[in-house]
């Protein structure tokens, strides 16, 4: 049986500089506290940049409102993007690695030092890449930085200091988990959400390297010493970099899905081997999807695209198929063992749908899937992407994924992070009950408003399409509806980021008493502990309201494929 | 989030087993689908590109458009060439130059290049979309099946009038 309580002491000759958390019963190395306080922090610091220019740039693509003017909002657009896509997931990440290392190992930080110098570089460059794009108007160039627009050298050297940064405090990752092992600091395997971070670690070594061959490069012709640069190289391994660091995202999310479904409804992983197995397929073929941004590009064959598109034979999407099926199928096994048998989805209608870290889960699973990865593997099919490529269908795709999912994901996580790491009492909880709701809510609409215009024709990173004249009136409604939803999206971050600060900078310094915010006072994660073999294998906990679930996703998921193909075969002949 | 039992490798149980076996069904469907279309579809991703530079490829546009021209529309040449024939555009911040005139049910083939930077060639409301490189010159066998004037919008961010690039292609 998994256990809670520590069973060794600390290593002779490490500092006794640790506390014991009075809810989980691990022991919370203080270095690694602080290294995880600083990381949320500037994750929250640059989620806040992030939103702001959101708003104003969908405020500009809501063409009845058009705000911005097209320097700004090309400027802001760039912004967005590195502060979203790059800042906000990596500092949220790195904090998340620094936990996993060490604090779910019951473990020490066993290069704190080497942690921090990542911190610093990583702080630097993010900063740095906000200031080059505000004062510099050559650096408009948007997170791709396509050569040959050619960016200021700043702004490439930004890019590369945050990357060595984070490098730099994955490889801390490795250092404590090793250290750990050797001390002896948990019995057994991995848990599975340490196993999922490993993964999500390996995936962002090589993808660091990957975006050194297109960054480097591209610093050096920046500053004179290269001359010019092969664009669909850049193109190659710029994606090598940018597509594989959304994986880094998605593994990231997965872990922090089982850790909420553990922290909320008191999970079991239903089979430890099928859960690791699909964390092993991302591993092996996630890194094939670079391709998935070169499908019309000059200079390839179709076989290069389509083994590398469909990441061998679709295995990575088989990965996360099978955890949308274990994921599900552990809560509701945890939930019928507590006595909610009822029909097929008894279980899922007495869920603590007033827990954010539940809402948030569920919220984050429905719209990554049923969105994001419906949407993501159509697009990513080596004709269909002919219909799709740089229209609107791509942002409401990736916003499916990596806001819809990873962020609402991340932001649940916060809830609990904030009582038990920061160590202060969780304030303005009815907004956080709602918080997730309000966001996914208003995702749901981005996403919609943005897939619906795209699929008309309407070119993403575009100022104004009203110069096109070739977009049905339609157009005009589907954008409206990005554009609300924007607004609304952006009310629940600002909830977010309200109920954080209000937490962090008011009130006293409090140990957490209990895991759960809202829903009661029990405490699942030990609960968990407490699932036996018999109530796991119980005929009447079976998981059979899963199953159902993934079988109507799959007829979705198959709807939306084939209409697509539909669709490709109703225009021009080309070949 | 806890370290499991240290014998953690044990049979798949039956229902997964089940979702299993049919999610990998649907990735190797997945699978056949593409060369599938490839040899049977009438819509694929264009294969054909040469290497060439700017220079060169703008010499053969002025070619082109000086043997075939037609007409003239806001200083643009309307450049009609003879079915089966190559015609050639060219993308450069920010214009698409010339406009060509094409007959529908007719095979052409589309030579696509860029003279500075990354473009996005963008059919509407056809809606088909490449991508546009410099260095690269890009053969698309197409057959337009529908008539009248579509537009060709950049799709691909071409630094701050990348919005303006706009141009036209006819078929009659």
């Amino acid at each position: 049986m998994a256990t809670l309580a520590p069973t060794t002491p600390w290593a002779k000759g490490a500092k006794d500089d640790y506390r014991d958390c009075p809810v989980t019963t691990l022991k919370v190395d203080m270095h690694a506290e602080r290294l995880i306080i600083a990381n949320a922090v500037m994750a929250v610091v640059t989620l806040t940049l992030g939103g702001i220019a959101a708003l104003l740039i969908a405020l500009t693509r809501w063409q009845a409102v058009h705000l911005l003017d097209a320097t700004w909002f090309y400027r802001l657009l760039t912004l967005h993007g590195i502060d979203m896509l790059v800042a906000w997931m990596v500092f949220f990440e790195m904090a998340g690695l620094h936990f996993g290392s060490t604090v779910l190992l019951n473990a020490r930080h066993a290069a704190p030092k080497l942690a921090w110098l990542g911190f610093i570089m990583m702080t630097v460059g993010g900063l740095m890449a906000n200031v080059v794009v505000l004062f510099d108007p050559s650096s408009n160039v948007m997170f791709t930085a396509y050569v040959p627009l050619k960016a200021h050298p700043l702004f490439y050297l930004s890019y590369i200091l945050f990357a060595v940064g984070a490098l730099i405090a994955v490889i801390t990752f490795f250092i404590n988990i090793v250290v750990a092992k050797r001390e002896d600091r948990f019995g057994g395997s991995l848990p599975l959400v340490v196993f999922g971070l490993m993964t999500a670690a390996i995936l962002a070594t090589y993808t660091l390297l990957e975006g050194a061959a297109a960054i480097v490069p591209a610093f050096l012709w920046s500053l004179g010493i290269l001359p010019n640069l092969d664009p669909g190289i850049y193109r190659n391994f710029f994606w090598g970099f940018g597509h594989p660091a959304q994986q880094v995202n998605l593994a990231a999310m997965v872990a922090i899905w089982y850790a909420l479904a553990q922290m909320t409804v008191g999970i079991r992983p239903v089979n430890e081997k099928f859960s690791r197995l699909a964390f092993i397929l991302y591993l092996f073929f996630i890194n094939l999807g670079s391709a998935h941004h070169l499908l019309v590009d000059p200079g390839l064959s179709f076989g290069w695209k389509a083994v590398n598109t469909s990441y061998a034979m679709y295995l990575a999407v088989l990965g996360s198929m099978m955890h949308a099926f274990s994921i599900p199928a552990a809560m509701e096994i945890a939930l019928r063992a507590k006595g909610y048998r009822k029909g097929l989805f008894g279980w899922l209608r007495n869920g603590p749908w007033k827990e954010p870290g539940f809402s948030a889960l569920v919220i984050s699973m429905v719209m990554f899937g049923w969105i994001g990865g419906v949407t993501g593997v159509t697009i990513g099919t080596e004709q269909i992407n002919m219909l799709v490529h740089n229209t609107l269908r791509l942002p409401g795709h990736f916003h499916a994924t990596v806001v819809a999912g990873t962020t609402i994901a991340f932001m649940g996580f916060t809830y609990y992070v904030i009582p038990l790491i920061f160590r202060k009492e969780l304030k303005l909880k009815k907004w956080a009950v709602w918080q997730p709701y309000v966001f996914g809510g208003g995702m749901l609409l981005v996403s919609l408003g943005m897939i619906t215009s795209g699929l008309q024709g309407v070119a993403r990173r575009n100022w104004d399409i009203s110069f096109a004249g070739v977009v049905p009136g339609t157009v005009d409604l589907t954008l409206a509806i990005f554009g609300i939803g924007a607004i609304i999206a952006v009310i629940g971050g600002i909830m977010y980021v309200s109920i954080v600060l209000t937490s962090i900078l008011t009130g006293p310094r409090l140990e957490a008493s209990n895991l759960l915010l809202v829903a009661g006072t029990n405490n699942p994660l030990l609960e968990s502990t407490t699932l036996t073999d018999h109530q796991m294998e119980d005929k009447q906990n079976q998981p059979k309201g899963s199953l159902v679930l993934v079988i109507a996703f799959l007829v979705w998921f198959a709807v939306y494929y084939l209409t697509n193909w539909w669709l490709l075969g109703r225009t021009w002949f080309i070949r | 989030m806890l370290a499991p039992e240290r014998n953690w490798w044990k049979p798949i149980g039956r229902i997964e087993k089940t979702w299993l076996t049919v999610a990998l069904v649907w990735c190797i469907f997945l699978t056949i689908m593409m060369p599938l279309w490839y040899f049977m579809g009438k819509q694929n991703v264009p294969t054909e590109s040469y290497r060439t530079t700017p220079k060169d490829y703008a010499a053969t546009v002025n070619e082109f458009v000086a043997q075939y021209q037609v007409g003239e529309e806001n200083g643009i040449p309307v450049v009609a060439a003879p079915p089966g024939s190559d015609v050639y555009l060219r993308a450069s911040a920010w214009q698409w130059y010339p406009i060509l005139q094409l007959e529908k049910g007719q095979e052409y083939r589309l030579h696509i290049s860029s003279m500075d930077f990354q473009h996005g060639f963008s059919l509407q409301p056809v809606n088909i979309n490449l991508q546009v490189l410099p260095g690269y010159d890009y053969v698309a066998t197409i057959t337009p099946t529908t008539s009248g004037e579509f537009t060709i919008v950049c799709n691909e961010y071409c630094f701050l009038g990348h919005h303006t690039m706009v141009g036209k292609m006819i078929v009659k």
